[in-house]
């Protein structure tokens, strides 16, 4: 248990010094729905940045797995309409919101953005509500 | 350009093994951190807890500088106001996490592990994001 503690507390600052890469770097914010905004909208000045992000991010899991040994954990129980009704909120949430659990909760709240502390609260208060009527309707 | 490109590429490299090492990329570890009236896993508080400080601390660097090493401005969103946009989008975002347990980050470095329901996610999600760019919304 102390070492998953560890581990999680390491990785977020690991997630902490990539934040500090870009912005000290490019100036961006490392917001991964506002990278994957400015992909899908077509935003041609952004391009070969968002794109080296985004593959960055899918090289990820292999170096863990060439570092470690083995590929992170990851098991998914939702059903498939779940899966996809969650895709499309999260997708079509984080743009109408401005931000994810990365551009507003780590980058947002280190600043003390009233934005960003508002939605914070807000997608973690309807992502808790959320979870517990799924376990009440015996959903999960 | 190529210093830009090559920024993007390691700051989403760090940000991708930071996850993996965090715990983040497993949805039933995240959905067992947002079950806190069940069998509430706090371990990935601490994920938050290392990323914001590392990023605060990156914050302060970048503000000691007139511009990023690599760009000629900081691009900082803006801080207020709190709308309405905001919080109803990130109330969506929140439910739509608490369904599956997958926000975008790991969504999409997730995709490295090849399993299918999280490309399933990681699909509808991008659809989300399509279906945004189509709705006329107010700026912020």
């Amino acid at each position: 248990m102390a070492m998953q503690f560890l581990a999680s507390f390491v990785g977020g600052c690991l997630i902490g010094l990539a934040a500090t890469v870009l912005l000290i770097g490019n100036g961006r914010v490392a917001g991964i729905s506002g990278i994957l905004g400015g992909l899908v909208a077509r935003d041609g000045a952004r391009l070969w940045i968002n794109g080296s992000f985004v593959v960055g991010l899918l090289l990820g899991p292999p170096v863990y797995r060439l570092a470690s040994g083995a590929w992170p954990a990851a098991s998914v129980t939702a059903s498939l309409p779940l899966l996809i009704i969650g895709g499309l909120l999260v997708g079509f949430g984080t743009r109408l919101g401005s931000g994810c659990t990365s551009g507003h909760g780590v980058v947002g709240l280190a600043r003390l953005s009233p934005r960003s502390i508002a939605a914070v609260i807000t997608f973690m208060v309807a992502a808790v509500a959320t979870v517990f009527l799924m376990r009440v309707a015996g959903l999960s | 350009m190529m210093a830009r490109i090559l920024i993007g590429l390691i700051a989403g490299l760090i940000f991708g093994v930071g996850l993996a090492l965090s715990g983040m990329l497993d949805p039933a570890r995240v959905r067992g951190f947002l079950d806190v009236t069940g069998a509430w896993d706090p371990s990935l508080a601490f994920v938050l807890a290392g990323a914001v400080i590392v990023s605060a601390l990156g914050q302060a660097w970048a503000r000691g500088r007139a511009t990023p090493f690599f760009d000629k401005q900081f691009d900082w969103p803006a801080t207020r106001p709190v709308t309405g946009r905001l919080i109803a989008g990130s109330a969506l975002f929140g439910i739509g996490w608490g369904l599956v347990g997958l926000c975008p980050g790991p969504a999409i470095a997730g995709l490295s592990l090849g399993l299918a329901p999280i490309a399933i996610f990681a699909a509808a999600m991008i659809v989300g994001m399509v279906l945004f760019t189509l709705l006329p919304v107010r700026a912020r």
